[in-house]
């Protein structure tokens, strides 16, 4: 360590070390530690009559104790948490399976099918949002046009506009769109395997899907879990789909509300409704729990439980 | 390698499940791009048809420049970008050069409260940064974005940077020193040409989610000439949303930008991705 040339007891200051932490320090204090700290703190507060008095925990004793505030809150909790389980159950398998065939190495054309399919991943959620709403409305009818096509006409509803199909319609839009990141993060990892063992593999005639199960699988859990967790930390601080999708409302009725839309619409106020920044603060405070909850089962339960191997 | 695990059967199979899950990721694009060149009837009658002779129109286009200021959102939207860009950049390196670099006491304690953020999005802290914002009178401005857009950056990129800068060598560095050359100058001009294929990587890294959102554009500056392209388009749309032609047009273009910097960058993004930056 170069650095260390200057004893480490030495009482002065080196002040280059200070020149080069001090912006980076400041500007992600300044606008992220900080306001994060102020908004758990403006949780415990509210406004009367103008002036801004400290309340305690009474913002969450409304908010989980009002039926009118805990029934959104549950409401957007539930249906998050099955946004999150649509992105697990769809989203990683078929991510999974892209990466596992593109990383066959005699596979032609794999450079042109990532890039394509990694496409969708780009574009943003306006985009997407409406371009989905487009395509499944019933008014275009290209959705029941290509059902028609293949004999399923039948099957077709409006499902954005449906209260039981409209969040895991939203779900699944989502999924479309990010199914390129587990396919690339999974495909990373699937080169890193080196070849001797899966050559090994094969002489104790270990091959194709049996190769994928029992020696590659394991492998690459510990990516299978840092994709989960990322996907974790962004379904629960989505937004922009919905709110595209949906509008603040996230109609109908509430059916696909989660917690960036309500953290939204309660914050900011949304047509008769009018913004609260205290109850915000206080929604917000519950998102940055079950966030830190996510992330910590992870870190201690799961991360420390994979099995990791040295290839 | 044997033949056994790439039969032709096999790689038949690969190839259709591939272009199969290529044409669903494509087609939504593909349909709102043809669609948009056609005329209002032609969108209705036959919205898979390319447009030909009889049905293009550029009608969508002319109501979209004629009604939003496109090239003010576009040119926000880059100002926005680039500059976070460039902060979380230079930032970064620095700090990541810091802690790759010195022993210092509370090291180790400056990593962890760098990386804190990595997992933490800073979307839990808006309330308060709408206030500072409003406080400190830069709501409705770019500055806004920026400074949020360079704070929500900063902790992954340090992070990358340092693992990245801890590999270049330190006799380098220390013939730099004997050389007379100041610790700026080290970093300067030794270090951060070194390390430039892995700020490719977080530049890439940060471009799309800063382009994208909406989120900090809605609530930080939504005022007119400060609207970035992913609002301007939403709000766009929101209000011409029966006129198809104009909504069509109106996401051809929000596309076009991204899927040209997509086009010059996929080959950084890919490597980035896939030389294992995010383990």
């Amino acid at each position: 360590m170069p650095g260390t040339a200057v004893s480490s007891h030495a009482p002065r200051i080196r002040w280059h070390i200070v020149v080069f932490l001090a912006p980076a320090v400041l500007v992600y204090t300044a606008v992220m530690i900080l306001p994060l700290f102020d908004t758990l703190r403006l949780a415990l507060y509210d406004e009367v009559e103008g002036q801004r008095v400290f309340v305690g925990l009474e913002n969450f004793r409304t908010l989980f104790g009002d039926p009118n505030w805990s029934r959104q809150f549950w409401n957007a909790l539930a249906n998050n948490f099955w946004f999150f389980l649509i992105h697990m159950a769809v989203q990683n398998p078929i991510g999974i399976a892209l990466a596992a065939i593109l990383s066959n190495p005699r596979l032609r054309f794999s450079g042109f099918y990532r890039s394509a399919i990694f496409i969708p991943t780009i574009l943003s959620f306006v985009i997407v949002g409406f371009a989905w709403k487009l395509i499944l409305s019933p008014i275009w009818g290209i959705a029941p046009g290509m059902l028609d096509a293949i004999g399923l006409k039948s099957l077709f509803a409006p499902w954005l506009g449906r209260e039981e199909t409209a969040l895991t319609t939203l779900a699944l839009i989502s999924v479309w769109q990010f199914v390129g990141i587990p396919m690339m993060l999974i495909y990373a990892a699937l080169l890193s395997i080196p070849d001797e063992i899966l050559e090994a593999g094969e002489c104790d005639g270990v091959t194709g899907f049996s190769a994928f199960w029992k020696i590659k699988l394991p492998l690459i859990l510990p990516s299978i879990g840092i994709i989960s967790i990322l996907t974790f930390v962004a379904n629960f601080n989505a937004f922009d789909l919905i709110y595209a999708a949906q509008g603040a409302l996230a109609g109908p009725d509430f059916s696909s509300d989660i917690l960036g839309t309500f953290l939204y619409r309660t914050f900011f106020g949304f047509q008769l409704q009018l913004g609260d920044p205290h109850m915000g603060s206080a929604i917000a405070s519950a998102m940055f729990a079950v966030i830190l909850i996510g992330v910590c089962l992870y870190l201690f339960g799961i991360q420390t439980r994979i099995r990791r191997y040295q290839l | 390698m044997s033949t056994a695990r790439h039969t032709p059967l096999n790689s038949v199979a690969a190839h259709a499940a591939l272009i199969a899950y290529t044409l669903i990721a494509l087609f939504p694009v593909f349909v709102i791009v043809i669609n948009s060149f056609k005329e209002r009837r032609a969108i209705f009658r036959e919205p898979l048809a390319l447009p030909d002779a009889e049905s293009f129109s550029l009608i969508g286009y002319q109501t979209v420049m004629k009604q939003g200021d496109f090239f003010l959102y576009f040119q926000n939207s880059f100002i926005v970008t680039v500059a976070s860009l460039f902060f979380i950049l230079l930032f970064g390196a620095m700090a990541a050069f810091a802690l790759a670099e010195y022993r210092f006491r509370g090291n180790t304690l400056m990593g962890l409260y760098l990386a804190l953020g990595i997992m933490i999005p800073i979307r839990i802290g808006t309330v308060a940064i709408l206030q500072m914002m409003v406080a400190t009178g830069l709501v409705n401005t770019l500055w806004a974005l920026i400074l949020v857009y360079t704070a929500q950056g900063l902790p992954l990129a340090v992070f990358i940077l340092s693992e990245f800068m801890r590999q270049v060598s330190d006799d380098l560095k220390n013939a730099g020193r004997i050389d007379g050359l100041s610790e700026y100058k080290i970093f300067f001009r030794l270090v951060l040409p070194l390390v430039r294929p892995a700020m490719a990587t977080v530049a890439v890294f940060n471009m799309i989610p800063i382009w994208n959102d909406l989120w900090f554009p809605l609530i930080l500056a939504p005022a007119e000439e400060v609207k970035t392209l992913t609002l301007g388009s939403q709000v766009f749309i929101g209000q011409f949303v029966t006129d198809w032609n104009a909504v069509l047009s109106a996401l051809s273009l929000a596309i076009l930008p991204v899927l040209v910097l997509y086009v010059i960058f996929s080959r950084q993004l890919i490597r980035g991705i896939t030389s294992g930056a995010v383990k």
